[in-house]
């Protein structure tokens, strides 16, 4: 019998009861919960005279809609200024205290995005099942944890039963080997990934992401590529456990205590797939071909590297593809054949529950030391994920150098990556986003999106345009002067 | 959960690949609490011309004629028919709610994205796969013939074209009995309440460190 992948084991043992009709019960261990997709979920509850069925599973915290300036937050719910939010966000405060669920306030240290905070609190664990409304809940994948995203029904039912109605998905293996090139980070590999393989490219499966590629990453990174699962169509991203996923658990609020530590990591450490584990699919990427990734188009899979350009909807066979590729450039304003590095942007947005850590803010942070933010830069704005990102941030000082260089440094929240808050781009506006989704209107109404790695979007802040970090040498300087605005 | 047995309906076309969640319902109505009235905003950005906000009287907004949904001959749609991967990006339970709501009953593509669809089951919504080729040729019959109505019959798995055209499609059992029968997942779970706390206890005692409250 051949071996098993990293997803079969989660499966199996999260395995309540197979059904006769190709559908299981699985077992959840956490559930994550946020404002959104969550009212109608205890709505319901409520409606049947239902109860949580484990208290201790849940973890809550509001990060849509919350707003991100100093000033509003400093009035606590009362500074939401949108009824309709403040409506939603009270709602969870009130859900959490009826039902007796544990929930980081909107001005707790330890509120963020919940995607930042799950792992941030230990929360998220390997060989875990956990859920959340939210589809980018992959990320979660990145400690070998089964992790995905599910509807408000399904969070109900969660809620309800602590179990889920699952079908089990295919196996898939996404490789990247080699090494990548200066500059080139996590968030150029998943985009590089999709760009390869489509939004529809895992469809039904669960992607493990390996390679030794893989392997190098932090925490941070192999998160931002499980992140984007989705956006290739794949529901869940997976990476194998290591000595880098133990290291960054130890010590963490939830991680398990010392009597438990060593029975737990030898447990972890069978969470890798079987060397002669069989796939269903198979794609391998080659590390030193991955240039930083910037996208063009209105769904990820529109991405191309810096050196390259806008495409010509003509050169595409496919007639679905070319009227896709025909209305994403009428509703970005760009013009076939143009150069990624001629589009002019009008607004940057560091960010989001793919890249708002604190390596993230690292990275973007040394493009922007001692430089200034383009003129021409209507806004430049950094959102941590969390108040404990933002405070190891401010503890290393980046918001100084932010600060300095005419960013905004905000509050933790979703912030722009989805505009559901007062942070949005206005029609027309081009935007370097460190977030997930280009979709149309996904950052405000007639928002153009371009996605890419917190140092792309530092760097691009600086000159207006996008540049090639890799013509950047240490601390930003610039080894291109024309494409760079000096201090 | 209301029942899908049979449904004959007017289809309209929605010419276009990845349709994503947000396109289906853009953030911003996402901040209500209920499960309802989100119909009016299905495909906000698509139907008007103008930026919407939630609990606008949409009466008063100026429609965009060009949209499929707003041309006459498709009025009373409650069968969608559009291209592949549709529902795509986030999990939004709001985006089969405004389906739902507007009268679509079922949808036809070559393919959906996972989290919509299940989504679109647990609320009644019946999504037919069918083959890019097939798909295709719907097109082209629904753009030729106007008034053009499909009979989607659940139990047989088979839409029936007006020219009595029979198209079989594939749907899983368990979820095909659900719509059938209105059946409530929750409900279902429950029955298997004692094998949950069986699989719990074991769980449990091999892996105490997943329960907070046994640290």
């Amino acid at each position: 019998m051949a071996g098993q992948t990293l997803y079969d084991k989660l499966w199996s043992q999260h395995l309540v009861k197979e059904r006769g009709d190709g559908t299981a019960l699985i077992y959840i261990d956490r559930q994550l919960l946020h404002e959104v997709t969550s009212p109608q979920a205890f709505e319901g509850l409520r409606l049947a005279g239902r109860r949580p069925w484990r208290l201790d599973a849940n973890l809550a915290t509001p990060d849509h809609n919350v707003p991100t300036t100093l000033k509003e937050r400093a009035e606590g719910n009362a500074g939401i200024k949108d009824p309709t939010s403040l409506i939603q966000v009270q709602t969870l405060d009130d859900n959490c205290v009826e039902f007796g669920i544990e929930e980081y306030k909107i001005n707790d240290p330890r509120q963020g995005i919940v995607h930042v905070v799950g792992p941030e609190q230990g929360a998220t664990l390997p060989g875990m099942t956990v859920v959340c409304g939210d589809s980018h809940t992959a990320t979660h994948g990145a400690f070998g944890a089964l992790a995905h995203g599910i509807g408000t029904s399904e969070v109900e039912h969660v809620l309800a039963t602590q179990c889920l109605l699952a079908q089990k998905m295919k196996n898939m293996q996404v490789r990247v080997e080699g090494e990548l090139g200066t500059g080139v980070t996590a968030k150029d590999i998943v985009l590089a990934i999709i760009g390869r393989i489509g939004t529809a490219g895992g469809t039904g499966c669960a992607i493990e992401f390996a390679g030794n590629a893989i392997r190098d990453l932090s925490m941070e990174g192999r998160m931002t590529v499980c992140n984007m699962a989705i956006e290739a169509g794949a529901r869940v991203g997976l990476i194998a456990v290591d000595d880098t996923t133990i290291d960054y658990l130890r010590d963490r609020h939830y991680a398990p205590t010392a009597g438990q530590w060593e029975a737990a990591v030898a447990d972890w450490k069978a969470l890798v797939s079987d060397a002669d584990a069989k796939f269903d699919k198979v794609v391998t990427l080659d590390a030193a071909e991955i240039e930083p990734q910037v996208s063009w188009g209105t769904s990820p899979e529109m991405v191309t590297g810096i050196s390259g350009e806008v495409p010509d909807p003509a050169d595409s066979a496919d007639e679905t593809v070319q009227r896709g590729y025909s209305r994403a450039l009428e509703y970005m304003g760009l013009a076939p054949k143009q150069k990624i590095t001629d589009i002019r942007l009008d607004k940057v947005f560091i960010g989001s529950c793919t890249n708002s850590r604190i390596e993230d803010l690292r990275e973007a942070a040394k493009m922007a030391k001692g430089k200034k933010v383009a003129d021409s830069i209507k806004l430049a704005m950094v959102v941590p994920g969390s108040g404990l990102v933002k405070r190891q941030a401010e503890a290393e000082g980046l918001d100084r150098i932010f600060i300095d260089a005419g960013f905004e440094w905000r509050e933790p929240g979703c912030s722009m990556c989805l505009a559901m808050n007062a942070d949005k781009l206005g029609a027309g506006e081009h935007c370097a986003s460190t977030s997930n989704r280009n979709f149309e209107g996904r950052q405000g109404y007639g928002g153009r999106t371009h996605l890419v790695s917190p140092a792309m979007a530092a760097a691009a802040a600086i000159a207006g345009n996008f540049v090639d970090v890799r013509g950047l040498g240490k601390d930003g300087a610039a080894n291109d002067p024309t494409h760079v605005q000096e201090a | 959960m209301k029942t899908f047995e049979r449904h004959e309906g007017l289809v309209a076309p929605l010419d276009r690949a990845n349709v994503d969640t947000d396109l289906i319902i853009p953030k911003q109505f996402l901040k209500s609490i209920k499960r309802t009235g989100f119909g009016v905003n299905l495909f906000d950005e698509l139907r008007y011309l103008d930026e919407g906000e939630p609990g606008q009287d949409v009466s008063q907004r100026p429609l965009n004629p060009d949209f499929v949904l707003n041309q006459p001959r498709y009025q009373g749609a409650s069968v969608l028919l559009t291209r592949r991967n549709f529902g795509c990006g986030s999990s939004r339970e709001h985006a089969p709610w405004a389906l739902e709501d507007f009268g679509f009953q079922a949808v036809i593509a070559p393919s959906f994205a996972d989290i919509f669809y299940n989504n679109a089951f647990k609320n009644g919504i019946l999504l037919i796969p069918l083959t890019e080729d097939t798909v295709e040729r719907l097109f082209a019959e629904v753009a030729a013939s106007e008034g053009y109505r499909l009979d989607v019959d659940l139990e047989n798995q088979r839409v029936i074209t007006p020219a009595g055209e029979i198209i079989e499609f594939e749907v899983d059992s368990f979820r095909k009995q659900c719509l059938l029968e209105g059946l409530d997942d929750i409900g279902i779970t429950l029955k298997d309440e004692d094998a949950i706390r069986t699989f719990q206890d074991k769980h449990r005692a091999a892996r105490p460190w997943l329960f907070r409250d046994s640290a």
